[in-house]
């Protein structure tokens, strides 16, 4: 016997919808929403989605579970009220300077008012303008424009378990903020970008550095170099209204484009993806060999490699060491292809265009620079490429293609589904299994849409132990395991993007899942139809190879096409425990962060101080945190940093100090 | 010298009672609160380190409630009632006189010497009095801006 229930007067049956919401959508009636998304918890807070039941008047639909017989109305004329003064509640204390704002057409809030016909907005307008965050190079956030849906503190905190934003406040002057009212570049974000990509108006968008760009394109002193990203062919055409089966059309049509730009060289990243995974995959096998620092990380994802960087710092060394795609990218271009594309060094602005905001930060990080200066000048996101198009006036749909410039624009399939969740971990096994002597191909075990997926393949008289994971939340978890000893790994590959890269923030913005599906299939399809597929068998890698780097994991090759790592605090905090009043007195920091704290930093600071020891001798702080987790507590005495301290070799040590 | 030192130690007894179980971050604020008469960021930070979790929640939590205060707080606690009554009667003016004679700017609750903080409160339930003003314990009845000053100097003369 089925269930049912009526909307609208229509008798319908449900099964396991979790909500009213589930089965109005499914009879393709779209209820308007902010705070609901299929990727999160249940938030029930913009009071949009409201429907009459009979009995039971006025309800969310979206926390609503559907029960039998329910009779449903979603469109009363006393619902339309309540949507219509909804909308303009929030447009009364919204910076309405929609024509300036970057997410404009795809502005959830726009199109709402649009499609319930708001003509005025009846209450006094109480908009402040605050300033806006601009600290790093990735996002700007502007509360302006925020609705309060949380869908940014839900997606960071759920799915990415970073939590580094939240709600403050309350009644008028809540507002969604970082921790003690920092900015973006003093908290915990890794940079992932999701928070924009959920948030329905442009509270919180990708920071643009385009115009930068078009600069030095108009600037005749100089010659401006591009790569694009693999993921971008899988998803730029959504903006142009323009599908493809396999992408290499619309790669060609980006070419285009970015020629009639005035682009001197069209480059691909795929093809240093190509490299990527040689490099990768031969530091694996050296890894793997000797039986060091097993698993071994993927370093390809920046939002990742700062998760480890400030949550996991001693996995740091699990990390491989190669640069990402477009580290090597930026090397390559600012190092070797000046001479051979004979442009002079001084003359080369090289840009990538990404699907990922993380990116942009990866691009500026010192250990990716030489000298003091970084390899690439500006990197750009999908969305940002496709406005230059715009701007240029160029009809997308009606270019040409054209084929990529040589070196870089060759590439295998191996390269090109390194743009989705699963393609490093595939490539990588192409790789490695014709080292090995073996041919397959695909390996279709490593695909699909599952949070954690795990594998396992024999590799000569090894049974490797595969992880292929997407979703910061789900890689602490993986994390925890192989800490904990409940799982054990040779390879684990984690995207911080739900989906990888093409789920990237710095796509067009997608909520449909389906559209992900579509990038993903772009991207294989794409695979197939390439002549070649294991990066090993391209041949300009091989000639780079020949010419500047030797070996895989050579010196020079190192030198290159390698980077590192280190601990970054998550957030600092200094206590003033003792300050004397003496010109002359040592300085001591104890460590009171998680880790030395349970170990046994209080006892350290009583010891010290409890009884009055040193009297004024000493200035003590405790602060979070000296950054030697693993061997806490840990203690800093005029600047030198004590391992494994205990509260009698602190006083020794101390007392040495006061010797001096 | 100064010592932050038995402090320090309180708050870390506070956590150990609380067994640093995150569910218990509001009774751990509120004690914390009792330690400190405020909410220091920087002990906050240290809560969120210790209990292990995101220091956005921590600071969500404790803006939340009206109860936690992150601000120090002065000596001496004016409070002043705005509700309907109070209002109806002026307590506006009082707030006014007060202010100048307190020398606090706009958006400014605490004396830079840290001797009075002023809080506006909605209805202190002793509407027959309106309006009303309570210095530290003790309420005042049918208050004016005039016997508001000399009350403030009073307050500093017998500290
Ligand atoms: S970019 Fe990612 S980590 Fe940073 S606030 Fe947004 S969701 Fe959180
Ligand atoms: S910033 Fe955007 S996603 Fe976050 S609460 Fe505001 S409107 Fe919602
Ligand atoms: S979608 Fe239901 S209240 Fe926001």
């Amino acid at each position: 016997m089925g269930k049912y229930l009526t909307i609208n007067g229509k008798k319908l049956e449900f099964r396991d919808e979790r909500n009213l919401l589930e089965i109005i959508r499914k009879e393709h009636i779209d209820l308007p929403t902010f705070c609901y998304h299929s990727e999160l918890s249940i938030h029930g807070s913009c009071r949009l989605c409201m429907v009459e039941i009979a009995g039971r008047g006025v309800m969310s639909a979206c926390s609503t579970p559907p029960e039998l017989d329910m009779e449903i109305k979603t469109n009363t004329e006393q619902l339309i009220e309540i949507r219509k003064i909804t909308i303009e509640l929030l447009l009364a204390n919204h910076d309405r300077e929609c024509t300036m704002c970057a997410k404009s057409e795809s502005c959830k809030l726009q199109s709402l008012a649009r499609r319930l016909g708001i003509e005025e907005v009846r209450f006094k307008n109480i908009f402040h303008k605050e300033s806006k965050d601009i600290s790093t190079y990735a996002l700007v956030r502007d509360n302006g424009k925020c609705v309060l849906c949380g869908d940014c503190v839900r997606f960071c905190d759920e799915i990415q378990s970073i939590g580094a934003l939240g709600f403050a406040g309350r009644g008028w002057r809540a507002k969604i903020c970082l921790s003690f009212e920092r900015n973006l570049e003093s908290s915990e974000c890794v940079y992932c970008g999701q928070c924009s990509r959920v948030c329905p108006t442009g509270a919180i968008l990708p920071k643009t550095e385009f115009r930068g760009v078009w600069k030095a394109l108009s600037d005749k002193k100089k010659k401006v170099i591009v790569a694009i990203a693999p993921a971008v062919r899988a998803a730029i055409g959504e903006v142009f209204g323009v599908t493809e089966e396999n992408g290499t059309e619309i790669a060609g049509k980006i070419v285009t484009a970015l020629r009639s730009m005035g682009f001197a060289k069209v480059f691909d990243i795929s093809f240093t993806a190509d490299m990527t995974i040689i490099e990768e995959a031969n530091e694996f096998l050296e890894r793997l060999g000797k039986g060091d620092d097993m698993p071994m990380f993927t370093s390809c994802c920046p939002a990742w490699v700062r998760f480890v960087e400030q949550y996991y710092p001693d996995f740091i060394k699990n990390i491989s060491t190669c640069r990402s795609p477009q580290g090597m990218y930026g090397s390559i271009a600012r190092r070797i292809m000046p001479e051979v594309l004979g442009i002079p060094k001084e003359e080369l602005v090289i840009v990538s265009v990404m699907p990922c905001t993380a990116k942009k930060y990866e691009a500026r990080r010192s250990e990716l620079a030489k000298d003091g200066v970084i390899d690439i000048d500006y990197v750009i996101t999908t969305q940002e490429l496709a406005l230059m198009i715009e701007e240029a006036g160029l009809r997308f749909g009606n270019l040409e293609a054209s084929a990529f410039d040589m070196p870089l624009g060759f590439k295998t399939g191996g390269g090109i589904i390194f743009g989705n969740s699963g393609g490093v971990t595939e490539a990588v096994l192409r790789n490695v299994m014709n080292t090995n002597g073996d041919e397959s191909e695909e390996f279709n075990f490593v695909r699909g849409e599952n949070g954690v997926r795990e594998a396992k393949l024999k590799v000569g008289t090894r049974e490797l132990k595969l992880a292929v994971v997407h979703g910061l939340k789900n890689a602490r978890k993986v994390l925890r395991d192989i800490r904990a000893d409940k799982k054990r790994y040779d390879f684990v590959e984690v995207m911080a993007c739900p989906g990888g890269c093409i789920g990237g923030a710095g796509q067009p913005v997608y909520s449909d899942l389906a559209v992900r599906k579509k990038r993903s299939k772009v991207l294989y399809e794409n695979d197939k139809i390439m002549e070649l597929h294991k990066p090993q068998d391209n041949p300009y890698v091989q000639k780079i190879y020949k010419d500047y780097l030797e070996n895989p994991g050579s010196k020079k090759a190192h030198e290159y096409l390698h980077t590192t790592f280190k601990y970054r605090k998550r957030f600092k905090a200094t206590l003033e425990i003792f300050k004397s009043h003496l010109e002359k007195s040592i300085n001591i920091n104890v460590c009171v962060g998680n880790n030395c704290l349970r170990k046994g930093s209080k006892e350290i600071l009583k010891h010290i101080i409890g009884d009055n020891k040193f009297k004024d001798n000493v200035n003590v702080q405790a602060l979070i945190c000296l950054e030697k987790c693993s061997n806490g507590p840990a203690v800093k005495i005029n600047g030198k940093t004590f391992e494994h301290c205990t509260p009698g070799s602190v006083e020794n040590a101390i007392k040495e100090e006061l010797k001096k | 010298m100064t010592s932050n030192y038995s402090k320090f130690e309180a708050v870390c007894c506070i956590l150990e009672e609380n067994n640093f179980d995150k569910s218990k971050l509001i009774p751990i604020l509120q004690s914390v609160q009792e330690e400190y008469r405020y909410l220091p960021a920087e002990i906050m930070s240290f809560i969120s380190s210790s209990l292990d979790m995101s220091p956005a929640i921590v600071y969500g939590v404790a803006t939340f409630y009206s109860h936690f205060t992150l601000n120090p707080k002065g000596e001496n606690i004016i409070k002043v009632c705005n509700g309907t009554a109070c209002h109806v009667k002026k307590s506006a003016a009082i707030i006014d006189a007060m202010r100048k004679k307190l020398g606090l700017k706009e958006n400014e609750n605490t004396t830079k010497d840290m001797l009075f903080t002023i809080e506006t409160v909605a209805c202190l339930g002793a509407c027959g009095l309106a309006p009303v003003v309570v210095i530290n314990e003790n309420v005042h009845g049918q208050m004016t801006a005039e016997k508001i000053v000399k009350l403030i100097d009073e307050t500093m003369g017998a500290k």
